[in-house]
């Protein structure tokens, strides 16, 4: 009987048409894919984008030049030169990230004391050449002033769960 | 204007001009059917498919040939420079001058022949002189390897194609295609032969290398096949030569089996509608399940393509053949022939 079932079955192709009405029916469905220049996708708020060197709300840069960062960074992509200031006050005079070796681990966000550096949304920046990666200080500081509305939403949206 | 035609050089310009007049539609086709394989795949895998050239991406096929044109015609040193360039243009011509009797509508036919279903069936069984010169001219081992397969599949599956024309034939009595239509006025094939429709697509799968029968392509084990050594144009006219061929099974479908240029009653709104448009519509429906069937099924294993041509279809085909001549002749509803 077995027999005669499944020669049934394969004469009319009733595997083939189910598989096909299968198919159909994805035809008609929304479809996923996102239309990327012109449409993005969600970010967490603990994306690991390009740095940013943050400031305090009256201008002053937050970094002390601990060197934590740098102690940290597994990769050994950031490099920090300090001296004290004509004020008295730490402060670095070098502060580089390569960005070819860095592996957006997080690491020095994590260790940072005073939130100075971070990682924010921004995920384009991709350079046509390889010296345009080397982050300077006043490339980082710019980077903290053009995102720190985001990058500060999402760090308090971050908080409760650090 | 009728003493112009009837000069031997008005004669040749209206031939030139009706051979312009079906060769450049259906090239136009190849192109739009390309678009839409792609379309169609993409919707089915959810994805969105060609949308950045032009409106809908409408002018997709059109900077796909531009590409192509521009390319550099790669000669590779083995090859025999004649045969190698030789192959694309035999598989391209022969998907087109098999249109020469294909009836667009009522009278609507460049080449009238009694025998068209012989002439359409010649043709398509030369077509893979194209793919066997191809694969051994490359003079290489993937080229090789995938015409020996395309050879090898064609010939198994054109058996089973022939049957079913026979079958087609005895309830028509003509050879000639625009006969076949018209035989169909009352009652399209397809309802009573539908078994018959049914082999006769998935033949038509595998004679036009198609998915799920693609292996002298196999991407994944012989690169692709027989043209994996071809570039620019002589790659586009292989191309535009498979996509001609699948147009011109699907015109064979819809002659054979769903009616030609007829409309699907004989009711007023349907009738209003030209013949070639319908015929065009039967075309567009059997190319959307051309792509359906890619989207949905998996490649076949050589031996099970083998087993199915021989073991299944050629006898299927055979008892069809038998049973339906006998219904014919017990019940006398043979043609009388015209």
């Amino acid at each position: 009987m077995s027999f005669v079932d499944r020669t049934a079955r394969s004469f009319l192709l009733s595997e083939l048409v189910s598989g096909l009405a299968l198919t159909f029916r994805y035809l008609f469905k929304r479809k996923v894919t996102i239309n990327y220049p012109h449409e993005k996708g969600p970010i967490s708020p603990r994306f690991k984008g390009e740095h940013a060197l943050r400031r305090y709300p009256n201008g002053e840069e937050r970094c002390i030049a601990c060197k934590l960062c740098e102690a940290i960074c597994p990769a050994q992509a950031i490099t920090i030169e300090a001296e004290p200031r004509e004020d008295g006050s730490r402060r670095t005079t070098r502060y580089d990230i390569d960005m070819t070796k860095c592996i957006y681990c997080g690491l020095c966000e994590e260790a940072c004391p005073v939130d100075a550096i971070v990682e924010g949304p921004n995920f384009e920046f991709s350079t046509e050449t390889r010296e345009e990666l080397i982050y300077t200080k006043e490339r980082l500081l710019a980077n903290g002033d053009r995102w720190e509305a985001e990058i500060s939403a999402r760090l308090k949206a971050d908080a409760p769960y650090r | 204007m009728d003493g112009f035609l009837g000069t031997p050089l008005g004669h040749f310009l209206f031939v030139v001009a009706a051979i312009l007049s079906i060769t450049v539609p259906v090239l136009l086709g190849v192109a739009y059917l390309t678009y839409a394989e792609r379309k169609v795949l993409a919707s089915i895998q959810l994805r969105q498919g060609p949308n950045v050239v032009g409106p809908f991406g409408l002018l997709q096929p059109i900077a796909d040939a531009v590409k192509l044109l521009m390319k550099e015609t790669v000669i590779p040193s083995g090859a025999n420079r004649g045969l190698f360039l030789f192959a694309p243009m035999l598989t391209f011509s022969l998907a087109l001058i098999a249109w020469a009797v294909i009836p667009f509508g009522p009278g609507l036919v460049l080449a009238d022949i009694n025998v068209g279903i012989l002439y359409l069936f010649a043709i398509s069984s030369l077509g893979v002189y194209g793919i066997i010169i191809a694969g051994w001219a490359s003079n290489s081992k993937y080229a090789f390897l995938g015409a020996l397969r395309s050879a090898a599949q064609m010939v198994s599956y054109e058996v089973s194609i022939g049957f079913v024309i026979i079958t087609v034939l005895l309830c028509v009595g003509s050879l000639n295609l625009s006969r076949v239509v018209e035989a169909q006025a009352n009652l399209w094939f397809i309802v009573p032969l539908f078994p018959m429709f049914v082999v006769f697509f998935i033949s038509a799968l595998a004679e036009t290398n198609r998915a799920p029968f693609d292996l002298p392509e196999g991407e994944s084990e012989i690169v692709a096949g027989f043209f994996v050594e071809y570039s620019s144009m002589a790659f586009a006219m292989f191309f535009l030569g498979e996509y001609a061929n699948m147009i011109l099974m699907s015109a064979m479908t819809t002659i054979l089996f769903l009616g030609g240029w007829l409309p699907p009653a004989e009711i007023a709104p349907l009738t209003w509608i030209p013949g070639p448009v319908w015929f065009g519509l039967k075309i567009a429906f059997c190319l959307f399940i051309f792509l359906w069937v890619r989207a949905t099924f998996p490649r076949y294993r050589y031996d099970q393509l083998m087993r199915l041509g021989w073991k299944v279809f050629l006898p299927v085909s055979l008892v069809w053949v038998v049973l339906t001549a006998g219904t014919l002749k017990v019940m006398g509803w043979l043609p009388t022939g015209a």
